[in-house]
């Protein structure tokens, strides 16, 4: 059975969530929440940011209030509460973010491209992605790699990864310890431990260096146990094909 | 106390041109049906409020009702951009659009300083961002037991807000239950409150996790059936994700909208 790029994506994605709770936003990371809850990890428990914990959808909702994430939920909190109670003190292991734009520290803008009063394209804004950035225990972010995307400088700094490098997340007081994993349709990037900068430990099979380093607008660095993306085994491949969409 | 009246009556009412007007409603009982009811009063030069500005906000500031806007992620959520949003911020069309761009996190909380009759509220936010650059409503306080510098957002209390509840009884007491948003705050926050329903009834059963609020902290009550579409009503009707597919089609050209507008304005 043949994976898609997105399906290959996806898998990685739901294979790195292996218990405990996580916070979900829509498409990507909540096919991967739901694949990973109906595989490996049945106990996972999903949070919606419009307030749904403990949500157990048997359709994946196309919006992050669809009916079926309250109705199926342990229990349902207001917005306040959400951000205040549950996320600020940082109750939640791992979220998921997209991004517009991405630097090498992890930096993500979903605000502008270009300058903010006199925005290129104007972007949704912000939602809860900088306080999720600031307090979830890890953030895993996924992301189409190119050069548009994969920038040097971020053009509005939404959410901080890395700040401007190591011990910036400490100065600023962040409690959680930011993006670990950003899942492309190339490979997987993660910071390392020393400078901070996302380098690529893993590539898709069929992905050269030369594809990753093309769709990177810095200098692109590998890691020195470079490897090679597990494919989706067909039971992972027919539970994600086997997810009803709404 | 709640006076029951139809939606064009509470809108002439208590909405003034100029007015900050606030919807709430986080993807559920969002109040589609009173931004139209705004668009055909001719209320205008409004600062519109929303969390998530939705179809709802998109039809207004497309209209041409919308001076400014106060929000945390202006998208439609699983079909792509905001398009009426977007050309005003891009392009001025129709007009210009002034923004006060937050988090959830930060303008949740700048309802919570307005309901709780506070100046500001403290959070852990914004920190490291570009976003305090660009706005004046973002600070930074010193907590005086600890010494450790917070974020301190500005109170917000809207002239108006406009909510979609499950039913009110005959006395205007509302009560809405499953994802509850930010609705209660908003309420509490602003000096007054419009509130369309789905249904009058006798008697408001509880439900689990609902949330009540009385006849005498709102403005008025409008019975508008349908009046959240395509957003939807827990235990009345589900989210037409069709609907929000359509309006993305719909608003994507001014020629478009406009025909959409003219058939709002002429109903």
């Amino acid at each position: 059975m043949d994976a898609t790029l997105d399906e290959l994506m996806t898998v990685t994605a739901a294979r790195a969530l292996t218990g405990g709770t996580c916070f979900v936003g829509i498409g990507k990371p909540s096919l991967a929440a739901n694949l990973a809850r109906r595989l490996h990890a049945p106990d996972l428990v999903l949070i919606y940011e419009s307030g749904p914990i403990g949500s157990k959808p048997t359709v994946i909702p196309m919006s992050i209030g669809d009916g079926e994430l309250a109705t199926s939920a342990d229990f349902v909190v207001g917005v306040a509460e959400m951000f205040n109670y549950w996320l600020q003190p940082g109750r939640f292991q791992v979220a998921f973010l997209g991004a517009a734009q991405i630097d090498r520290f992890a930096n993500i803008n979903t605000t502008v491209v270009g300058p903010y009063q006199a925005p290129i394209t104007r972007l949704p804004g912000a939602g809860g992605a900088p306080e999720i950035a600031a307090s979830c225990g890890e953030v895993m972010v996924i992301v189409q790699q190119t050069r548009r995307a994969f920038v040097e400088r971020v053009d509005f700094r939404t959410s901080v990864g890395f700040g401007d490098g190591p011990g910036h997340r400490e100065r600023l007081g962040l409690r959680g310890r930011g993006p670990q994993r950003v899942i492309t349709d190339l490979g997987v990037l993660q910071p390392d431990p020393a400078t901070c900068e996302l380098v690529m430990t893993a590539l898709h099979p069929g992905v050269t260096r030369e594809q990753a380093t093309a769709a990177t607008g810095w200098e692109l660095r590998f890691a020195d146990d470079l490897q090679t993306t597990p494919l989706p085994t067909a039971l992972e491949l027919t539970t994600l094909r086997g997810l009803p969409l709404g | 106390m709640a006076e029951l009246v139809s939606l064009a009556e509470a809108v002439h009412r208590h909405v003034r041109d100029g007015d900050t007007v606030a919807i709430e409603g986080f993807t559920h009982l969002i109040p589609t049906a009173a931004g139209a009811a705004l668009i055909r009063s001719g209320r205008t030069d409004l600062h519109l409020v929303k969390m998530t500005p939705d179809v709802v906000c998109d039809q207004l500031i497309g209209a041409g009702c919308a001076r400014a806007l106060t929000f945390g992620w202006g998208g439609n959520a699983g079909v792509g951009s905001l398009h009426r949003f977007r050309d005003a911020v891009e392009n001025g069309w129709p007009r210009p659009l002034a923004l006060d761009e937050h988090s959830h996190a930060g303008l949740v909380n700048r309802y919570v300083a307005g309901a709780s009759g506070l100046p500001f509220a403290v959070m852990r936010g914004y920190v490291g961002t570009d976003l305090p650059a660009h706005n004046p409503t973002i600070s930074k306080v010193t907590c005086p037991f600890t010494g450790e510098e917070l974020t301190a957002v500005a109170a917000l209390n809207p002239d108006v807000a406009f909510i979609h509840a499950q039913r009110a009884d005959r006395a205007g007491n509302v009560q809405l239950w499953g994802i509850v948003g930010a609705q209660k705050e908003v309420v509490l926050a602003a000096r007054r409150s419009i509130v369309t329903v789905e249904e009058v009834v006798d008697t408001l059963d509880r439900r689990p996790g609902d949330v009540i609020l009385p006849s005498w902290v709102l403005s008025a009550v409008a019975v508008v059936p349908g009046g959240a579409r395509p957003s939807y009503a827990a235990g009345y009707y589900e989210r037409d994700n069709d609907g929000y597919r359509a309006w993305g089609e719909t608003s994507k050209t001014r020629e478009s909208f406009t025909a959409w507008l003219d058939g709002v304005r002429s109903s």
